[in-house]
């Protein structure tokens, strides 16, 4: 600092000083407002779209109210909508895909993280997240030739085969175009996710545990399910949660396989539809204001569902995570 | 694959229980193999798949000329590459600051009470269906002012802030404590040691969340069908205006049924997904080595 004797006033120093601590407290707050101001339109963001949603949804839901959850018939031509159908194809591909990805993507991250050598997991990991940098309308282009095709003429058959006693696995549709088709179309987009969230899972059991129960003579499986599995639950749990909020949320590649035929079918080899699908596929056709307004109350539906899973997954992994 | 601990026994082959355990091992483990490998093999085969149809395609007249009307003759995808990078150029304009921004907010500025429900909004963002995106856009803009690239970038800023902010928090985070305490130990104002100290260092995990956030833009389809025309077939680069792009052409020309443009849509379907995935490899590749420079 300058010196004591010196007036301060004049102090060409003090004043240089004064001017620079002056210009710090006033960039100091212009970045902090700045920075607030960037967070606060995310905030502003999610906000405009719920109600942009609501809004525009809001004729629609003032006539069918609920009951538009339940009422079967979705036909724009007749102007009526319930979107029972779109919901039952959203479900039903969402969970047959939550089921087949579950089980691989919790494979591929026990393997990834407890399995592989360090040079293979630093290989297969990376290529394992490509999967899931694959847009969506690749997948479904690849999906419409390579696998709707495959389903029909060789998986149909088999699957009714075996499992035809239960009413799901039905008579072998004409098309590929299906439910079943969508389903494992959405196995792919969500596999990545559960493997890379359970990897990064399985990597925080202490290696003492682990080391603890391979000691005490746990084969390589016991140990995992003695051990990794429980310690993880809740963590796996929460990555499926998300896992099936970005499997119902698809629209684009379940649109060009699954058909868009909007009736409740058992057979996964019919045709179906789910809401996001129907969105992308009618929205920009709207044959009348009422069916535009359903379309979005489709939306508000699908955000809703967005947003529930998305704050369970957080509950569940924080607070079950914590009880532990 | 299995390895027992080690045990005077070992020696011995297991017989009985023992034997039927290490089976039962085995053959998960051998499981988990099979999971990890079809995975892989699922995208080799997709790739393989769209490269066999698409491949051909790459010359530099279907790079640049005009895009096919849907009339069953073939065309190029220039419009559409141009059309995408404007779209990508705008959105991240909008993305990267908003998304620093948020960051710096949430890792140096953070309020408690403010920051909790920030952190939510950007959760929730990030996992937000696309089609939501196209939904609220079209409300919010489209109605009103017509399909535009602006809308078109808007959207696709939605989907990337999350992505940019949330790799940035990270990235900030791993700031060495020394570093900032070093200037703090300075006397360094808050201000200057964020720009001049944090962002600096953070850097590279900024750069390849921003980069990777942009590949994952540029494929994006569903809120393009809110804002983009099918009618728009020129090179059109008017922001105001709806303006072609790879991710809506591809499926738009799939829905065409003729095969000259299904044929395109392979040619189309080939540059976008080799485009994002040499970025992300790119990505990736450059994010080590930087912080392998940084000693991190």
């Amino acid at each position: 600092m300058s010196s004591l004797a010196s007036d301060p006033a004049v102090d060409p120093g003090r004043i240089r000083l004064a001017r620079l601590n002056r210009l710090d407290a006033r960039a100091g707050r212009a970045l902090r407002w700045l920075a607030l101001i960037g967070a606060v339109l995310v905030l502003l963001a999610l906000l405009m779209i719920v109600y942009q949603v609501i809004n525009q949804a809001s004729p629609a839901i003032g006539k069918y109210g609920l009951s538009f959850l339940y009422h079967t018939e979705w036909n724009p031509s007749a102007n009526v909508f319930g979107a029972w159908p779109l919901i039952y194809g959203s479900l039903v591909t969402s969970l047959l895909s939550l089921v087949m990805a579950t089980a691989l993507g919790v494979a591929i991250g026990l393997f990834l993280s407890l399995m592989a050598p360090r040079q293979v997991a630093a290989i297969v990991g990376p290529l394992v997240e490509m999967l899931a940098a694959i847009p969506s309308v690749v997948l479904g282009l690849v999906g419409i030739y390579l696998i709707a095709p495959f389903v029909l003429h060789d998986l149909e058959g088999w699957l009714h085969g075996v499992f035809g006693f239960i009413p799901l696995f039905g008579a072998t549709g004409t098309v590929g175009n299906s439910i079943f088709t969508a389903s494992l179309v959405l196995v792919i987009m969500v596999v990545p996710i559960i493997a890379a969230l359970t990897r990064d899972l399985f990597l925080t059991v202490p290696q003492e545990l682990r080391d603890g129960a391979e000691a005490l003579g746990a084969t390589r499986w016991e140990m995992i399910r003695g051990v990794v599995l429980p310690t993880t639950q809740s963590g796996i749990v929460a990555a499926c949660v998300l896992g099936f909020g970005r499997a119902i949320g698809e629209a684009i590649a379940v649109t060009q396989v699954i058909g868009g035929i909007t009736k409740v079918s058992t057979n996964l080899f019919n045709p179906g539809a789910t809401l996001a699908s129907t969105i992308a596929n009618q929205a920009l056709t709207p044959v009348s204001a009422l069916h535009t307004q359903s379309l979005f109350y489709c939306g508000l539906i699908l955000l809703v569902v967005g947003l529930t899973t998305n704050l369970l997954a957080r509950y569940i992994s924080r607070h079950f995570g914590r009880m532990r | 694959m299995s390895v027992v601990a080690p045990d005077p026994a070992h020696a011995l082959t297991p017989s009985g229980n023992l034997r039927r355990r290490e089976l039962v091992s085995r053959v998960f483990v051998g499981a988990t193999v099979t999971a990890a490998g079809l995975a892989v093999a699922v995208l080799f085969i997709l790739v393989y798949y769209v490269a066999q149809r698409g491949a051909s395609h790459m010359s530099l007249t279907f790079l640049t000329a005009q895009l096919p009307s849907y009339t069953g003759i073939g065309g190029g995808i220039g419009p559409a590459i141009a059309g995408s990078a404007e779209i990508v150029v705008i959105s991240t304009a909008i993305a990267l600051p908003v998304g620093v921004l948020t960051a710096i907010y949430l890792t140096e500025f953070a309020n408690p009470r403010i920051a909790a429900p920030i952190q939510t909004a950007l959760e929730l963002l990030a996992g937000l269906p696309t089609i939501i995106t196209g939904l609220f856009v079209a409300g919010l803009l489209v109605d009103r002012l017509g399909q535009s690239a602006y809308a078109a970038g808007v959207a696709l800023s939605l989907i990337q802030v999350p992505l940019i902010a949330r790799a940035s928090m990270e990235s900030m985070a791993r700031v060495p404590h020394t570093l900032r305490e070093a200037a703090d130990a300075l006397g360094v104002a808050r201000w200057r040691t964020i720009t001049g100290v944090i962002l600096p260092t953070a850097a590279g995990g900024i750069v390849t969340a921003t980069i990777l956030a942009i590949a994952r833009a540029a494929g994006e389809t569903a809120p393009m069908i809110f804002t983009s025309s099918a009618f728009q077939q020129q090179y059109q680069l008017n922001p105001t205006q709806a303006v072609p792009n790879l991710p809506f052409e591809i499926f738009q020309l799939v829905d065409s049924a003729s095969p000259a443009a299904i044929s395109d849509a392979w040619g189309a379907a080939f540059l976008l997904i080799v485009l994002i995935l040499v970025t992300n490899v790119a990505a990736r590749v450059w994010l080590r080595r930087t912080e392998r420079k940084r000693g991190l």
